[in-house]
């Protein structure tokens, strides 16, 4: 029992750390001592930690190199953006559907492509998102080539923060439950975990599924953020860029994947006028990552404080490593 | 019947340049099992080489080709040397996100040093059209050059292949890297020797192009590069033929997609083709089903 209310304090301290973080940041907003410039950044920062975390789930816990984020991002925004632009309904609904939709598209596209592993499922990943943009780029109703534009700009620092939140948590208590255990098993070996009865097909598709969820979401606040969206903001660049923060931060580090996702859009808002510069940037990371550490920044491990206050002491909880 | 005969022989032309790029995939491929990502930003660098040969230097063709595949092939081995020989041993996905970067790199590096703007490739030669059988069928000269030019550097490879020691090697490499270095096989060298081929043959392609469609830029490489790697996907990858038949397929697909549809679906159609054929039959045309063994 102790250890129950011990587990419960520490969750209440966390959540009263995240709200004092969140009111810190909410006053500063609107105190306008961060000034528009900061707020687009900041916001931007909590939607690339969705979209990070998310593909943290596919790539990183569950071992299936998908290269195909974009593709349920743009699912997402155009979604919602026809949603509250075109038929005029709230946002929270646009952003659920956004996700549902995104969800949707990942089980019709995972149940076939997750037979196939490695680097043929990263390529062909990679084609479902470019076929997805490609529809996108014929199809009249959503603008064709230049876009959708005039989405209402909703996205604010609270949604994101929270959905932020929320997703973290969600993601967390999935890879800690026994489904998640089953998805790093097959990351693992995928042949022992067949062999011991898990259904590999089931909990790739399921980790699938959960991760283009997310990532559609993420793909509802970014439409709603910027006021215009348009197939090439989601070619395999997009996918790339995801990609790079979730092998940075670590394949299998949730973590990891927020710290370099926060880390990776500050190198994005001071670079934003040199483009190229900063694609050499991300590509010398991922070399140089991959060369001398391969296993990302934080490897598997949390960054966790109370490991940090108690060194040297194996924390109770159980960790993915 | 006009239009189609018209659009075969496009697609030939454009299909026996992917065949070319294609080849260096799958020859890669063969050998350490690995999507060469930056395969395509290698044909970029070969286009700007006979680029810069043949507009400021002022080279002939066979010069400017010769050296594009000279500058292209020590890239490719640098590349190989540099970013993946240290990880042949790790898992196969840091080796693909290397390849991802080292493709970034090229790309945005390209962009920095050669400027984002779209150049013009000199007329190295006059366009002329050659009638046959009453103008049902018309070639370019330029269309005959990229088929002479490519069929000669296919029959190259298939000598190199089967009737040298160094193709020998890389057969016995691609079989079983182990095994060919029990028998005293040089696996890295075999390794080094298939990326200069693939990055050569790659160059040759980016300098065909340039004569082609007159326009090259740095990213120019990326479409074609992924379409390629659908080529040797769908003539089963690893197998050198089938690299040259997807290639020519893939290049006819699209000329007909382009030709008949829209030309906005152009790349839609070819990652149909890649998952259609990764579902159906993953060994690609030519090839046949590896049973998984643990």
């Amino acid at each position: 029992m102790i250890k129950l209310k011990q587990i419960l304090k520490n969750r209440l301290l966390i959540f009263l750390g995240l709200l004092a973080f969140y009111g810190i940041i909410q006053i500063l907003l609107s105190t306008n001592i961060l000034n528009d410039y900061y707020e687009i950044n900041i916001v931007l920062m909590g939607i690339n930690v969705i979209l990070a975390v998310s593909l943290n789930l596919i790539n990183g816990f569950t071992g299936q190199f998908s290269l195909g984020h974009a593709g349920f991002m743009s699912i997402g925004a155009y979604t919602s953006a026809i949603i509250t632009y075109k038929l005029g309904l709230p946002f929270p609904l646009a952003i659920l559907i956004g996700g549902i939709s995104a969800g949707i598209t990942g089980i019709l596209i995972g149940i076939p492509s997750l037979r196939l592993k490695g680097d043929y499922l990263a390529i062909t990943t990679l084609g479902f998102g470019e076929i997805i943009r490609v529809i996108f780029l014929n199809t009249e109703y959503v603008g064709g080539a230049s876009g959708l534009s005039g989405i209402p700009k909703y996205t604010n620092w609270t949604w994101v923060f929270w959905i932020a939140v929320i997703t973290v948590v969600l993601i967390k208590n999935f890879i800690n439950s026994s489904y998640g255990r089953c998805c790093v098993a097959i990351r693992e070996d995928e042949t022992a975990a067949e062999s011991m009865g898990i259904n590999t097909t089931y909990y790739k598709t399921l980790a699938f599924t959960i991760g283009a969820f997310f990532a559609g979401i993420g793909g509802a606040l970014y439409a709603h953020n910027f006021y215009i969206i348009q197939p090439e903001t989601f070619n395999f660049m997009k996918s790339f860029d995801i990609l790079t923060m979730v092998v940075l931060g670590g394949l299998g580090s949730i973590t990891g994947s927020i710290l370099s996702a926060i880390f990776l859009t500050f190198v994005y808002a001071v670079l934003q006028d040199y483009a190229a510069l900063r694609m050499v940037i991300y590509s010398l990371l991922l070399i140089v990552v991959m060369l001398f550490r391969p296993e990302g920044l934080m490897g598997t491990k949390e960054f966790s404080l109370k490991k940090l206050f108690k060194k040297g002491e194996k924390s109770s909880e159980f960790t993915v490593n | 019947m006009k239009t189609f005969i018209e659009q075969l022989i496009n697609g030939l032309s454009l299909g026996s340049i992917y065949a070319l790029i294609a080849l260096g995939y799958t020859m890669v491929y063969g050998i350490m099992k690995l999507i060469n990502f930056a395969h395509g930003d290698i044909y970029m660098v070969g286009a700007f080489t006979g680029f810069f040969a043949s507009t400021y230097f002022h080279l002939g063709f066979i010069p400017s080709l010769l050296l594009a595949m000279l500058v292209s092939l020590l890239l490719g081995v640098t590349i190989e040397r540099v970013a993946y020989r240290p990880l042949r041993d790790k898992s196969k996905i840091s080796i693909l996100i290397t390849a991802i970067g080292v493709s970034l790199l090229l790309e945005n590096g390209g962009i920095i040093i050669l400027s984002p703007q779209v150049r013009t490739y000199p007329q190295i030669f006059k366009q002329h059209m050659y009638s046959f059988f009453n103008g049902i069928i018309t070639i370019s000269n330029q269309q005959i050059v990229i088929f002479v030019v490519s069929i000669i550097m296919m029959v190259g490879l298939q000598l190199i292949i089967y009737k040298t020691k160094m193709g020998k090697a890389m057969r016995a490499v691609s079989t079983d890297a182990d095994a060919a270095r029990l028998m005293g096989v040089n696996v890295d060298r075999t390794v080094s020797f298939t990326f200069a081929i693939g990055s050569a043959l790659a160059a040759v392609a980016g300098v065909l192009v340039g004569i082609y469609y007159n326009s090259i830029d740095p990213l120019m490489g990326i479409m074609p590069g992924l379409k390629a790697f659908i080529a040797a996907v769908l003539g089963g990858i690893g197998i050198i033929p089938g690299a040259m038949v997807g290639g020519l397929l893939m290049g006819v697909i699209e000329a007909l997609v382009s030709g008949y549809g829209s030309s906005l679906y152009r790349d839609g159609v070819s990652f149909a083709i890649l998952i259609i054929i990764l579902l159906i039959k993953p060994a690609g045309l030519f090839g046949k089903n590896v049973r998984e063994k643990v």
